[in-house]
């Protein structure tokens, strides 16, 4: 029942977001003015319908109800209950239906509060919102209904992909989907800014927490991805350029040029149309991951599901979007005013450097990510992986850290390099020093060696801005920016130090041998079976000191899942402040070609593969970007706070005014 | 000197777009160059023995193991094994954790080297669940069969 309450919400919904489109877009014209009172309410409502009907779908989940084919093919009653609701959006169908929630929501949202543009620009905003969630909802209602049902019932369901049975998935999927939904919000301001050709601070202003809020989920959702590939995989890797990852990384970097530019544009009057076009890519690429991510036309360890309809439907939607977009824009870009003029050394042409230099990034990543697909149409297979990645964005993120490290400390309009020169000694020699440790350490190659560099200039560089202010005075808005360039450099380090420090043992050990890795004596103690909820498992005993330290424990597993069956390793992470041990358990060894494995019983006479590594400085990749989304979230702090004073402000002025008129007319 | 360093808007918007333009279009000229050197082509069996990529290049080679070709180096972790398309097989060395779902008689995609005949791989990518299949083990089918009906 619920099931079909859910679906009978999901159509109102989409009903709704024509009515909406219909609304919004007639509403602009003279002629259509009388209905611009219903377009906000509409918004509301269907972002509760919508809402509701994810519920319905959550519920379902929740008491694994197998009469719904999505519940039965995806889930499994004996499941812990955090799986089972996060196993709702662990699929194709949930995914969807969670993305058209947050857009919903967020539509809603900005219906209900943003006052600060001009209404014709905010109804045809929201238009275009509805614009966007209509190709989606159509998606959902007519190539993959979450909701069908499913006859007869099965007695049990299939379960969910034992990788993705961990707490990081519970949270990584919907953090990512905020992101990119933010972006369409971004887009749907450019969007209506464009209609009414109202490109200026206020849209700017008004489309900036949006951008913000959308970069920092982006921020945390690839921040957390990294970190569960790298423990759940157990290769040992933070970062592997999988499609998938791209996906991921693709809209981040459009985000962080379009919060850079909106910058430009909300405090310079600079920027205009530039703004608008990065508003406009920001949300294609979230398209774009999401059409890679779930056509599963590129192969990746990520891809739930192979289906080409879906593919070709999510591409026409892409097309449809980007394409209405961009004939906007080439028919209204001429017609946005230019903006205000500004020299090449000033912030406004480091911030301009720092667009052209992620854009560039961007279209290294994408290429490299369609370029499979174009030459497989020729009928050649290829596959692109880090030996092109990682060199050729270096190519152009060297020069925009370099950059990053300057603009900071420029004026805006008009500056010149003298002036800040000496401020710029304390980070070049903290890059010095480290260029002459890293070659005195010796054997590192170029990449790690350019990053060891450049990390500490980059660091020193960023606190730079603080100098010489009263820390209780510098807005918040302005620490997040030093707390975000502050995390891009700890990250750096941690980045280098990985690929160049890191030491990676591979042995065969009996129970009680030892094996050194980097500083760290392993001991294998022992090899146990252990049992959990749904799985079963191998667990290593491991004992590791340090310098002859007092040892620590570690648990690498190798666990079987019985649904559906299968056996992933699990690995056991000791961290400290230098760095990290990284143990994975592998197969027992046959030591005769051929042989059957030992049976249980005879657990400690056998031979145990193990995988050690050392990675000194490894956790400051993810430390970092917990404090690049930390900068963000104290930037879009900043700048609510500063909103609402202004809000309460302009309030008490129009109280005052009406109190001197009440005045005025008590004494005529 | 304030004329000098600052353009007309409309010039300054003109050079912003022409930097633009200039900056992508390096990208993609240098992402292109790249892309035809450093693309990972990948290769079944029959391929790699007709025509050797270079050692210093990585591939990746898919095709099933052979049933009774895998062995176990005395150190423990290596492993050998044949991999076969049904025309031709390639031996293969691989130094590592196996992935769950490798097993012989499955099909498999491994990534790495060829070095004197012998296929070195640093990666092996096995069947990753029920449901995922890498898109270059679908089309090996007919594989897949000649080598059933050969063992």
């Amino acid at each position: 029942m619920l099931a079909e309450l859910g679906l009978a919400a999901l159509w109102l919904a989409a009903a709704l977001a024509a009515l909406q489109l219909g609304a919004g877009m007639l509403a602009i014209t003279p002629k259509g003015a009388e209905l611009a009172g219903i377009v906000r309410p509409l918004a509301v409502v269907q972002g509760v319908l919508v809402a509701l009907a994810f519920a319905a779908l959550v519920s379902r989940f929740a008491v694994t109800d197998l009469s719904v084919k999505l519940v039965a093919e995806n889930s499994h009653s004996a499941k812990p209950m955090i799986y089972k609701i996060a196993g709702t959006w662990g699929n194709h169908e949930g995914s969807m239906l969670l993305w058209v929630t947050i857009m919903g929501l967020a539509g809603g949202f900005v219906a209900l509060v943003e006052r600060r543009l001009p209404e014709r620009t905010m109804l045809a905003t929201l238009g275009g919102q509805a614009f966007v969630s209509l190709g989606f909802y159509a998606f959902l209602l007519l190539a993959s209904n979450p909701f069908e049902r499913l006859n007869p019932v099965p007695a049990e369901g299939n379960g969910l992909n034992p990788l993705l049975q961990d707490p990081g998935l519970a949270f990584h999927p919907p953090t990512l989907y905020v992101g990119y939904v933010g972006l369409s919000v971004a887009f749907s301001f450019a969007i209506g800014a464009l209609i009414t050709r109202e490109v200026g601070p206020a849209f700017a202003r008004a489309m900036r927490p949006w951008v913000l809020g959308a970069w920092i989920f982006l921020t945390l959702g690839i921040t957390a991805g990294s970190y569960w590939a790298y423990y759940v995989l157990g290769w040992g890797g933070w970062w592997f350029w999988d499609p998938v990852e791209n996906a991921s990384l693709m809209p981040w970097l459009a985000a962080t040029a379009l919060l850079h530019s909106c910058s430009v544009l909300a405090s310079r009057n600079a920027l205009r149309a530039w703004t608008v076009m990065l508003g406009v890519v920001a949300f294609s690429m979230s398209m774009v991951g999401t059409f890679l991510v779930r056509s599963g036309i590129l192969t990746s360890v990520h891809a739930f599901a192979v289906d080409p309809k879906r593919g070709s439907f999510i591409l026409a939607l892409l097309a449809i979007n980007i394409g209405a977009a961009l004939v906007l824009f080439g028919l209204r870009a001429s017609t946005v005013s230019e903006g205000e003029r500004f020299a090449v050394t000033s912030r406004e042409g480091a911030l301009v450097f720092n667009n052209v230099m992620l854009s560039s990034i961007l279209g290294i990543v994408l290429l490299g990510t369609l370029y499979p697909l174009v030459t497989e149409a020729m009928g050649v297979k290829v596959s692109v992986g880090p030996p092109y990645f990682t060199p050729m964005s270096a190519v152009f993120a060297v020069p925009m850290l370099v950059v990053m490290a300057v603009g900071p400390l420029l004026r805006w309009r008009r500056d010149r390099l003298a002036r800040v020169r000496a401020g710029l000694l304390l980070p070049l020699a903290a890059s010095v020093l480290a260029a002459v440790l890293a070659g005195l350490h010796g054997g590192v190659a170029l990449m790690p060696f350019i990053g060891l560099t450049l990390a500490p200039g980059v660091v020193v560089a960023s606190l730079l801005p603080l100098r010489g202010r009263r820390l209780r005075h510098v807005p918040l808005a302005t620490w997040g920016m030093v707390v975000a360039h502050l995390g891009i450099g700890v990250a750096l380090m941690g980045m280098a130090c990985d690929s160049a420090f890191s030491v990676q043992r591979l042995v065969a050990a009996r129970v009680g041998e030892s094996t050194m890795v980097g500083p760290w004596a392993v001991k294998l103690a022992g090899v146990a079976p252990v049992a959990g909820q749904n799985w079963t498992a191998l667990e290593g005993d491991l004992v590791a000191s340090r310098d002859g330290s007092g040892p620590v424990r570690l648990a690498p597993q190798s666990r079987t899942f019985w649904a559906p069956v299968q056996t992933t390793s699990v690995s056991a992470l000791h961290t400290v402040w230098d760095g990290q041990l990284y143990t994975v358990l592998g197969d027992e060894v046959a030591d005769d070609a051929g042989d059957m494995p030992t049976p249980a019983s005879d657990l400690a006479h056998s031979r145990w593969q193990l995988r050690l590594w050392w990675k000194p400085f490894v956790p400051l990749i993810w430390a970092g970007g917990a404090l690049v989304a930390l900068g963000g979230a104290l930037a879009l702090l900043g700048r609510l706070a500063t909103d609402l004073r202004r809000y309460v402000a302009r309030g008490k002025i129009v109280d005052r005014k009406q109190r001197q008129a009440l005045a005025r007319g008590e004494r005529a | 000197m304030i004329k000098s360093d600052m353009l007309k808007p409309k010039h300054q918007r003109l050079v912003l777009l022409g930097v633009a333009v200039v900056a992508l279009l390096g990208a993609a000229l240098l992402a292109v160059w790249a892309l035809r050197h450093q693309a990972s082509y990948f290769y079944v069996p029959s391929d790699i023995v007709s025509h050797p990529p270079e050692s210093d290049r990585a591939v990746r080679l898919g095709g099933m193991v052979v049933k009774g070709s895998m062995h176990n180096a005395p150190d423990g972790v290596t492993v050998r094994f044949l991999v076969s398309d049904g025309k031709a097989q390639v031996p293969v060395r691989f130094a590592g954790i196996r992935p769950a779902l490798f097993v012989e008689g499955s099909g498999v995609v491994a990534e790495g080297h060829l070095v004197a005949g012998t296929f070195v791989a640093d990666n092996l990518l096995a069947k990753h669940d029920e449901k995922y299949v890498p898109r270059e083990m679908k089309d090996m089918g007919a594989a897949r069969k000649a080598v059933a009906q050969t063992q």
